[in-house]
């Protein structure tokens, strides 16, 4: 009985103790609002029922950055594949059956000389089909606005110091257009298969942020 | 005007200075600015139109525009030889030799 000699009020608290997590009681937003309306509406007119949206709710939270760790890891490995990856992404994607749908994916290639990051300055555009749902700090208006301004100072925070004789070539995702970067291949990982490399690969080394891990 | 492709890969580009109302989806950080165009993305719906329904415009040619951040920001650029590619719609676009 941790709590019977103090004298504090546990009022408010759970059983054990612990206070319960506030209720969301705050007024719904515009946009909730819409939301709402839009989805029964769908619902009411036939259009889709409320099982195919929570599926599909279901379907884009399932979704990670292994998906776009296994296409990177395809590229090391597979030269024809990586040629075949940088001159049309989507249609790479589909060859090996990830499923890109409307997605129009532009692979940009890290080499010794050019480093690549991605950026959605007008809103958060993110290639969600391999990466899954974006990490909160790409839709932050910080990153937003500093990646375009003084991106080695954001990349810095990341822990990526880049020398000046590296270029560094920013993508602002403005229309159609989904981005996923190409890392470079980390040295001494020649004997690993695809499984392995793809374990390197993490969701910050697609966006630009960050470098493939080395082992 | 979505025809025929207006600009070539390689071709120096500068964005309107416009401040049109509604979705506008080129950034104000590059507009008035030079840049060439990196590569053509073909003809596609125009956001500017479809965001209000009109589903009838006309649709337009995306480029990517290849810019230096010595352009864009000047004397604060971070490093100006570092580079930006930005989507842009072709109806933004005006070659450099314009009046």
């Amino acid at each position: 009985m941790p709590h019977d000699t103090h004298d504090h009020s546990h009022e408010g608290m759970s059983p054990s103790g612990h206070p319960y997590r506030q209720d969301q009681d705050a007024p719904l937003t515009y946009f909730q609002q819409m939301e709402i309306a839009v989805r029964e509406l769908l619902v009411e007119k036939g259009v889709a029922t409320s099982a195919e949206i929570a599926d599909q709710i279901a379907r884009m939270d399932d979704r990670t950055p292994a998906l776009g760790a296994s296409v990177v890891a395809r590229a090391w490995s597979d030269p024809d594949f990586k040629a075949r990856l940088l001159a049309d992404g989507s249609a790479a994607c589909a060859e090996i059956g990830i499923p890109v749908e409307a997605m129009k994916l532009i692979v940009v290639e890290n080499t010794p000389d050019v480093h690549n990051v991605v950026v959605c300055t007008l809103c958060s555009c993110y290639p969600r089909n391999l990466l899954g749902l974006p990490p909160d700090w790409y839709k932050q208006r910080a990153y937003r606005s500093r990646t375009v301004r003084e991106p080695r100072a954001v990349l810095r925070e990341f822990g990526l110091d880049l020398p000046t004789d590296v270029t560094v070539q920013v993508h602002d995702s403005t229309a159609d257009m989904r981005y996923l970067v190409l890392p470079m291949r980390p040295e001494g990982t020649e004997g690993l298969n695809e499984a392995a490399l793809a374990d390197l690969v993490g969701r910050d080394a697609m966006i630009g942020v960050a470098q493939a891990r080395s082992g | 005007m979505a025809d025929a492709a207006p600009f070539a890969v390689g071709q120096p580009v500068r964005l309107s200075r416009l401040v049109p109302p509604g979705h506008v989806r080129t950034p104000w950080y590059l507009r008035g600015r030079t840049g060439v165009i990196e590569r053509d993305l073909g003809i596609t719906g125009d956001p500017e139109a479809l965001a209000y329904g009109r589903t009838d415009a006309p649709c337009l040619r995306l480029y990517r525009v290849r810019f230096d951040m010595g352009t864009i920001w000047g004397e604060a650029a971070e490093h100006a030889r570092d580079r930006l590619d930005a989507e842009i719609f072709e109806n933004w676009l005006e070659p450099v030799d314009a009046p």
